[in-house]
């Protein structure tokens, strides 16, 4: 009998035994399915759990400020649509902002409310890409669908009214390339009925889905004061309950003459993160529908403003004046030659403060132009917010600080 | 626009005038150009001065403006969450010693971004606890972003790591 009992211990005190005598080192990435836009954590593995990881980000580096430097300002535009691709619109405006800052340019109120308006569709593609992707990464695949679907919908409209779904090179120094077409607000309006039957599906699946709330509630919290002190901005300083929004409180554009809320959240954990997305996915088409309602009331009208160091002249001047084919012929071989001097301007972009210090020496090629990635700071305090934790906690973590690696590198 | 219409701007130079070189409020952006040896003088009033309350270090690059003396300009931009404050501190290293004190003990978002001037520009950060490259691989020759690197320079090509 006795010798059965023994037996039966030693077993049990076996199955007790901790196992992993010895720490693991895992490479994961830079090409990983979960690590989309490359980046590599190097992790040092206690079992299941991460006792250390080193964030190594660079894999994307393809030299944007250096090629800032070398064409003119016109030129760095497009380059600025491939930092963040999910939202491209976006760092556009944020660029042109910074441009016309030093230029002292003011544009009309019909372009304002238009780069209000692709400013909008663009984050809500941001963010939808985002919490669908999480869901996808978490072996959800049908709301993965929904989002994708609304963001389809939401590129329609955006090639509608940008002439490119995703990199759309909208925005122009002291305009956009072109006004909202006749037919936008009936095909908007449309959409939005559209993305919000989607989002209702989408979130009816996920928000108090057991599964998808387990896997996001207590994980990757970052509090208040780490979000400060990393200088995190954007839905995960909100989500740690800091209710800070540029377009709140340095209201650029027209953002002062919309009516919009801010969401924030309490504990900054996913699971706020996510909330606090889905609500800006609702919030931003609130904008954009107050966008498109102003642009119908103001009617046709001035979107450029009429400058021609930046914009060409009229056609019909162009071919019949002499100063107006100089204007023409020096703004398109040579650029536009912005003043001496240095400007910071920072917009809220999907991921955060977005900025751009630009610097010119009065000649029509910067000689300077940093952006200040969002991306970057905001993934910098991922160590801190997973370690100790499970391995598959680190997915959602990185879904939700939704790393963009073109923004993030440059 | 004079430093007088920043209040940032002006406390700072009350409290620490000896660090301040010179300061201008140009385009609206307050700015306040320092010894690059008192930088952490500064920023920890900045942060800690209850007039000032900046606390977040928002964005850190550099500026190489070759031909002058001193040739880097390594700019801070600082930014007040309580305040809703903006302010910008530059320090002009040269090129022999283009060296100066981190801020990643007061500000930790000056951590990644001291390394990718360091990548970038080549200048250095004393007492910074991990002073590495970032976007670019170890084996990098040069600072690419120095203007005297040519855009269309070629890099060794290097096998595989283990």
């Amino acid at each position: 009998m006795a010798g059965i009992t023994d037996g039966r211990r030693e077993l049990e005190e076996d199955f007790e035994r901790d196992l992993h005598v010895e720490r693991q080192l895992l490479n994961m990435g830079p090409s990983h399915p979960a690590t989309h836009g490359t980046v590599k954590f190097m992790l040092e593995l206690d079992g299941e759990n991460i006792a250390d990881i080193e964030v190594q980000v660079g894999y994307l580096h393809r030299g944007f400020e250096k090629e800032c430097e070398s064409g003119s300002w016109y030129q760095a535009i497009p380059y600025t649509d491939r930092l963040n691709y999910n939202s491209a619109v976006l760092a556009n405006v944020g660029f042109c902002l910074a441009v016309e800052k030093l230029l002292g340019l003011e544009t009309p109120i019909r372009c304002q409310w238009q780069r209000v308006l692709a400013s909008e569709l663009s984050r809500v593609a941001d963010h939808l890409t985002r919490c669908g992707a999480a869901c996808l990464e978490l072996q959800a695949m049908t709301p993965f669908l929904y989002g994708i679907e609304a963001r389809e919908l939401n590129w329609d409209l955006q090639e509608q009214l940008c002439g490119a779904r995703v990199t759309s090179n909208y925005i122009r120094l002291g305009g956009v390339k072109h006004g909202m077409p006749e037919s936008f607000p009936a095909r908007f309006r449309e959409i939005v009925t559209q993305t919000r039957t989607l989002l209702a599906d989408f979130e009816k699946v996920v928000t108090r889905n057991r599964i998808f709330v387990d896997r996001l509630k207590g994980t990757g919290v970052i509090s208040r004061e780490e979000c400060l002190r990393y200088a995190v901005t954007g839905p995960m300083l909100r989500s740690a309950g800091v209710p800070l929004d540029l377009r709140k409180d340095e209201p650029y554009l027209v953002y002062d003459q919309v009516d919009f809320d801010v969401p924030i959240g309490e504990v900054g954990d996913n699971y706020d993160r996510y909330l606090v997305c889905v609500e800006e996915i609702h919030q931003s088409l609130r904008i954009a529908e107050q966008c498109v309602a102003q642009l119908e009331k103001l009617g046709a009208g001035p979107i450029d403003v009429v400058d021609p160091r930046v914009r060409w002249p009229a056609k019909s001047h162009v071919f019949n004046r002499m100063e107006e084919l100089i204007q023409q012929f020096k703004t398109v071989t040579e650029g536009p030659r912005v003043p001496e001097g240095e400007a910071y301007t920072a917009i809220e972009s999907a991921n955060g403060e977005l900025g751009f210090y630009v610097v010119s020496d009065g000649s029509a090629v910067p000689w300077k132009v940093r952006c200040r990635p969002p991306s970057l700071l905001n993934l910098q305090p991922m160590p801190g917010m997973v370690r100790g934790a499970m391995l598959a906690d680190l997915i959602p973590t990185f879904d939700f600080i939704n790393m963009i690696g073109g923004e993030c590198d440059r | 626009m004079d430093d007088q219409h920043s209040p940032a701007l002006r406390r700072l130079v009350e409290l620490l005038p000896a660090a301040v070189v010179e300061t201008h409020a140009r385009l609206g952006d307050a700015t306040a150009r320092v010894d690059p040896a008192r930088i952490v003088d500064v920023a920890k009033l900045l942060r800690d001065d209850p007039g000032l309350e900046f606390e977040m270090l928002t964005d850190l690059t550099a500026v190489d403006y070759l031909g002058e003396e001193p040739r880097f300009e390594v700019v801070y931009h600082f930014y007040s969450v309580a305040r809703n404050q903006r302010v910008r501190i530059k320090a002009r290293v040269p090129e022999a010693a283009a060296e100066l004190p981190s801020l990643v003990a007061l500000y930790a978002s000056a951590d990644w971004m001291e390394r990718e001037v360091f990548d970038l520009y080549g200048v250095r950060f004393s007492g910074h606890p991990n002073l590495k490259r970032i976007l670019l691989y170890e084996e990098f020759e040069g600072h690419p972003l120095r203007k005297d690197y040519a855009k269309t320079a070629r890099q060794p090509l290097i096998g595989p790591r283990n």
